[in-house]
């Protein structure tokens, strides 16, 4: 099986995040991570290549900060990377990133016939849920959204996929596909160190900005503005040290509130 | 034709979704502002008695558009049928519920439509004839207000629990039949039944306090100090999502969209930064408690009081004064 993963680098979770000047961007000069859902997804995509063989192709679409999630990804076991580089790559909207990775991964840029494209659900930066939907219609495959558990059968491929509320749903579907995975599927593994030793001679493909531009358009939505969330309630702050909190905690909740 | 806007209710198997009341309340307050009616349509098959009901708010029209095709949903036949619907009404303003369904088709649908959609809006705004959707950025850390920039129709989901379903304006609107487009091509995903893993044990929507940990916690072991202080306010012990990923605690014991929805007297989260998958499912609770050595952690935006520290320190001094107060009371 011949797999595409998508993988984002995003601001990592404790990552103190400040608004840039014109306030539409948070400040770059962050420390990044790779965005949990993506990190799901390769493990994922291992883990069918070593059940059925084949290869694992990772792609991202950013900066030169982000060949750190390649390089992470090359070292547990992914076999080769496709970098879209360039920092404009970080404010396109979710359909240009698509269009930019499809622009990638078909002619004449290459001309790679993935048997399966695997995703993140979404993004922790963005949280837009669609680059892989979307990436479905470019590339005219079937996908399926937020999938849980992934069994290769003769035909195609036997898909749990999550469901509000603690429901699910098994569905079919041939290849090749495109499937949007959710955290947890499975337990990630981590990179060894021949695994890291490895992964520096893995081919890593660059692609630049031009080579894609002229399958980009605008983008057809914008941040007019990004600001820190007013508050829906007003909180009572408490102050002090744990035990002084504690004390002020529960004299609120008898006093206050009433609830105990 | 005018203006309007158009909300696609959602059903599956027959049932309606409460959740497209919420859309209609929140179509019928961009209304309000921008003077476009609302229609709404509801695609199925054999979906009048659910259009009818659709019909008791104060919309415009409801559209029942049909075909043996939507009976089990496909994202193929609900782009095929709705692209073409779309197309023909040319709705300024095309609105969804943020639902699990609506992720796996929408932006598919706006794509062929070679329109663009605005996804998980926690709100609108209409600025000096500027329509802008606010969502969340960087997990609640941010929010964004965000506008279109192409031509209409403009697609865009909302978040459960954004607006109240109940506060949907009663009506009555005609319902038409519209027979559904329909591919020449069958569905590339076959689906299957919709089912619930085993009975649940526990039915955490009738406890009264709730102490629920995140990944603040840290480690398995470390859910005693959560226990304990369940145990001395005799109240349930809860989670987010990666602690029952992790197998710490049972999948029953998940609070939110893909677990329990829950709004007991007292919610603790601990060690819960607050994501807003996580918040649909607790945000009823009278009074919650957010502990969290993160003072900007988006939990403190509903929270009723809150304690910035490390709920290692916190914690088992809570408990102590609980226990305190129990002893005296
Ligand atoms: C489709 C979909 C469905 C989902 N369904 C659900 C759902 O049903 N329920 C759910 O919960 N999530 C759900 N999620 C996941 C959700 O987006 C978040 O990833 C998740 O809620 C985060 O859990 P958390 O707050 O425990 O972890 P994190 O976001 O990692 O937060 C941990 C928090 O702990 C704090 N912390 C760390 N150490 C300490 C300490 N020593 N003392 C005090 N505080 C500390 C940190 O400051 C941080 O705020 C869903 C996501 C998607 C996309």
């Amino acid at each position: 099986m011949k797999i595409l993963v998508c993988i984002k680098q995003v601001p990592q979770k404790d990552a103190p995040l400040k608004l840039n000047d014109d306030s539409t961007w948070i400040r770059e000069d962050v420390s990044y991570e790779v965005n949990e859902p993506d990190a799901y997804a390769l493990e994922e995509a291992l883990r069918q290549k070593e059940k059925h063989g084949g290869e694992v192709t990772v792609i991202t679409a950013g900066p030169a900060r982000a060949s750190q999630v390649l390089r992470e990804a090359l070292a547990k076991g992914a076999d080769r990377a496709i970098h879209l580089e360039d920092d404009k790559f970080v404010r396109l909207d979710s359909a240009n990133t698509a269009r930019a990775i499809a622009a990638a991964v078909a002619p004449p840029l290459s001309d790679d016939n993935f048997d399966l494209i695997v995703t993140g659900l979404q993004s922790d930066d963005y949280g837009c849920a669609q680059t892989g939907v979307l990436l479905a219609e470019i590339l005219g495959l079937p996908h399926a959204t937020i999938i849980i558990g992934i069994e290769k059968t003769d035909g195609g491929l036997h898909l749990k996929r999550e469901l509000e509320a603690g429901h699910y749903q098994f569905i079919d579907m041939k290849m090749p596909a495109v499937l949007t995975i959710q955290s947890g599927i499975n337990k990630l593994r981590y990179a060894t160190l021949i695994g890291i030793k490895q992964a520096k001679m893995k081919p890593m493909r660059k692609v630049t900005w031009a080579e894609v531009e002229s399958k980009l358009s605008r983008n057809q939505q914008e941040i007019e503005r990004l600001y820190v969330p007013q508050k829906q309630k007003k909180t009572e702050m408490i102050q002090g040290s744990a035990g002084e909190a504690a004390r002020k905690l529960v004299e609120y909740l008898k006093n206050e509130a009433r609830v105990i | 034709m005018a203006d309007s806007i158009l909300v696609v209710a959602e059903q599956r198997e027959g049932k309606l979704n409460r959740v497209s009341f919420e859309t209609i309340a929140a179509a019928q307050a961009i209304s309000k502002d921008t003077g476009w009616p609302v229609e709404v349509v509801l695609a199925g098959n054999g979906v009048s008695a659910l259009a009818q009901e659709l019909a008791q708010k104060a919309v415009a029209k409801v559209y029942a558009l049909e075909s043996p095709t939507l009976e089990a949903y496909t994202s193929d036949s609900y782009v095929y049928a709705l692209k073409s619907f779309i197309s023909e009404k040319q709705p300024k303003l095309v609105l969804f519920p943020h639902t699990y369904q609506v992720r796996d088709f929408a932006p598919r649908l706006a794509l062929a439509l070679d329109r663009t959609l605005i996804s998980d809006s926690i709100g609108y705004k209409h600025d000096g004839g500027k329509l802008l959707f606010t969502r969340q950025m960087f997990q609640g850390k941010f929010a964004a207000d965000v506008s279109f920039a192409g031509d209409a129709p403009w697609l865009a989901t909302i978040q459960i629990g954004t607006f109240r379903g109940d506060h949907a304006e009663a009506g009555s609107a005609l319902v038409e039949n519209v027979a559904a487009a329909v591919a020449d091509s069958p569905a590339r995903v076959t689906p299957h039944e919709v089912f619930q893993e085993a009975k649940q044990a526990v039915d955490l929507s009738q406890a009264e306090v709730i102490v629920a940990v995140g990944r603040g916690i840290k480690e398995q072991k470390n859910l005693a100090l959560a226990e304990d202080l369940a145990k001395a306010l005799g109240g349930e012990v809860a989670a987010s999502r990666p602690i029952c990923d992790n197998g710490w605690l049972p999948l029953e014991r998940q609070i939110g969209s893909s677990g329990q929805t829950v709004a007991p007297k007292l919610y603790f989260a601990l060690g819960i930064s607050g994501a807003i998958q996580h918040i649909v499912g607790m945000k009823g609770s009278r009074t919650i408690v957010a502990i969290n050595k993160d003072a900007e952690a988006p939990i403190f935006e509903i929270a009723d009081v809150g304690v910035v520290g490390n709920l290692f320190d916190v914690v088992p001094a809570v408990t102590e004064e609980i226990k305190k107060a129990r002893a005296g009371a």
